[in-house]
């Protein structure tokens, strides 16, 4: 088990290097510094600048100063746009809404999806089941993007229900949408896969065995039938957290709950490389490590797996 | 939003089996596909897609980028209407909401179209090359592509788009950048198993060369399972643009894409213009739903297997 980690772990450290030095030379490479504007600044001035933010050492130098100062002080360096906050500052304002609705969403997603495919696999070819199959496809082909504008529409602009925008910690009203927008496409991928690979399991051998010996079939399905069931759900629990991520920027500009991905967009649309930069090795990090701990835990769950 | 690997592993079995003597399994999938009535559902969807996004102009009687100042900023006037010709109503900027779904909808099959070609070629000879050497070759060519898709894409994609500007030549070069990686995976599975079929070790004892043997042995063995896996992944890369486009970070005015449509139509339809948000929605979907019967209808095809 230990060298199965080992193992996982020489392939996440190495991608994380690849992600930061990758997109270290990606903004490096972009036309015009961080200091070319329309007004022309002198030489000298310009020459201070880029030393005081030792732009003017070697690249590799700039590489490892970056890296060391993640790694030591978990710093990532001042924002290019706003020149009285650091790029720590914007994430520490926006990152725990984000965080917030997107563990909400990512358990609602869990939960959900897994009780409707369980559902309807025991409930197979009834009405119930037609019910569960019909929503899992209908979800699939509403992204966040879609549901959002949907939900703000039903909710905010027709019943007037929920606020159409904005968050509070306290009010769970704002929590709402965000958390069904950026979760119904994957409770709908999850109960697909519940629904199938339980199906498959149903039909095996040792469900069989622990129905002649008479087991009521809750216990079955609890204790027999759910965890191999469940290998297939773990294995795309990965890329389902890198794609929640990623539309938890549609949320953020959405709904304006004022979390990181909004600052992401700005900075995209501001060119303030460092901004982007920074919040693409956080939630790079918080993916590859979320990758680990998913194959941890399939590692362990899962007794075909060779160490 | 899912293509489920394990379906796919048993796909790949399945087109790789040896055919009994009697109809080819080419044959036999023809006259399945066409028995699956989702399946031609979802091929008539297409086909009405696609008709619309090519002949669609023929029956636009306004110009995508002409403005009706008749209609302009006025509500009332720019809903759909027979009479001036603006079938799906304008926008709020009077263009006409018709010809600018047409468009959108070329740029978004066109995206998804030429990202998922990229995807074909240059996944299918990567993993076929990495599975038929096998060792070392595979383990490092494998191992990068592990790397590569624990990265959240969607913000290097960005950053990319951000540095290198905004235009649709960098989009598909992105979205092609990333959508090689999967395919190359289930490609690779599927040629480790076919390189250990009777024919390639007797090809390969009379000596005829590795590069031969995969053009001429291994690539048409794998149409199976990349043509499935083609069908499922443009739906993928329609998603991708059309999130990027929704952020307002894709295709730049006055060209257009269902995802900028649908943003625009999110925008305004708090002063109840919901056509522009319907049309374009409706269309989106029907695309997707088209895409993902027909790749399900394939893959059920030629791996028929009770689910």
């Amino acid at each position: 088990m230990i060298v199965y980690i080992l193992k996982r772990l020489a392939i996440a450290i190495p991608t994380l290097l690849v992600l930061i030095v990758a997109s270290f030379m990606l903004m490096h490479a972009a036309p015009g510094g961080p200091f070319t504007s329309e007004r022309q600044v002198p030489p000298e001035v310009l020459a201070n600048l880029n030393a005081k933010y030792g732009l003017d050492q070697p690249l590799w130098r700039q590489i490892v100063t970056y890296l060391w100062g993640i790694i030591a002080h978990f710093d990532f360096g001042p924002s290019f746009t706003y020149k009285d906050r650091s790029v720590n500052d914007i994430i520490a304002q926006g990152f725990p809404v984000t965080l917030t609705y997107g563990f909400l969403s990512f358990i609602a997603a869990v939960l959900v999806g897994v009780s409707l495919g369980v559902t309807a696999a025991i409930k197979r070819n009834t009405l119930l089941d037609y019910i569960a199959v019909g929503i899992s496809i209908g979800a699939q082909v509403l992204p966040n993007f879609v549901m959002a504008p949907i939900l703000v529409l039903i909710f905010t602009l027709t019943l007037h229900w929920l606020p159409g925008g904005g968050w509070s910690f306290d009010d769970p009203r704002f929590w709402i949408m965000p958390v069904v927008a950026l979760s119904t496409s994957y409770m709908a991928s999850i109960a697909r896969i519940t629904r199938s690979s339980m199906l498959e399991v149903l039909s095996s051998n040792h469900i069989r065995t622990a129905r002649a010996k008479g087991l009521p079939s809750r216990k079955i399905i609890l204790r027999h039938a759910l965890k191999p069931a469940l290998l297939p759900v773990i294995s795309y629990l990965g890329p389902a957290f890198v794609s929640m991520i990623t539309g938890s920027v549609i949320v953020d500009v959405y709904f304006t709950t004022g979390g990181i991905g909004k600052s992401f967009v700005d900075s995209a649309l501001n060119r303030d490389y460092a901004v982007m930069m920074g919040i693409t090795i956080l939630l790079g990090t918080l993916t590859i490590f979320f990758n680990l701990v998913v194959d941890i835990i399939y590692g362990w769950i899962d007794p075909k797996i060779r160490y | 939003m899912v293509i489920d690997e394990r379906k796919m592993a048993s796909l790949a079995e399945a087109t790789s089996r040896e055919d009994v003597a009697g109809r080819s399994l080419w044959a036999n999938a023809r006259r399945r596909f066409f028995q699956n009535k989702a399946a031609i559902f979802g091929l008539c969807l297409l086909i009405f897609v696609v008709a619309f996004a090519l002949f669609g102009n023929w029956l636009a009687a306004w110009n995508n980028s002409d403005i009706d100042y008749n209609v302009m900023g006025d509500r009332v006037a720019s809903a759909p209407s027979f009479a001036d010709g603006h079938y799906f109503g304008a926008d709020d900027l009077g263009r006409d909401l018709f010809a600018r779904t047409v468009q959108g909808t070329q740029i978004s099959l066109l995206v998804g179209v030429i990202g998922t070609m990229i995807a074909v070629t240059v996944g299918t000879l990567y993993g076929a090359i990495a599975g038929y050497f096998g060792g070392r070759i595979d383990g490092f060519m494998m191992r990068l592509v592990d790397i590569l898709l624990a990265i959240p894409y969607m913000f290097v994609l960005i950053l990319l788009l951000v540095i290198y500007g905004r235009s649709i030549g960098m989009l598909f070069v992105g979205v092609g950048l990333i959508s090689w990686l999967e395919m190359a995976r289930i490609v690779r599975g599927q040629t480790l198993t076919l390189k250990n079929r009777e024919y390639v070790e007797a090809a390969r004892a009379i000596g005829v060369p590795s590069a031969t043997i995969i053009r001429r042995h291994i690539l048409p063995n794998l149409v199976g399972v990349v043509v499935v896996f083609a069908t499922l992944l443009v739906p993928l890369m329609i998603l991708t643009e059309s999130f990027i486009s929704f952020l307002g970070l894709g295709v730049q005015e006055p060209m257009t894409s269902l995802g900028a449509l649908i943003s625009e139509g999110a925008g305004t339809m708090n002063y109840g213009t919901l056509w522009q948000l319907a049309f374009p929605l409706f269309f989106f979907i029907i695309t997707l739903f088209g895409f993902y019967f027909v790749g399900d209808g394939l893959r059920d095809a030629l791996d028929p297997k009770e689910r």
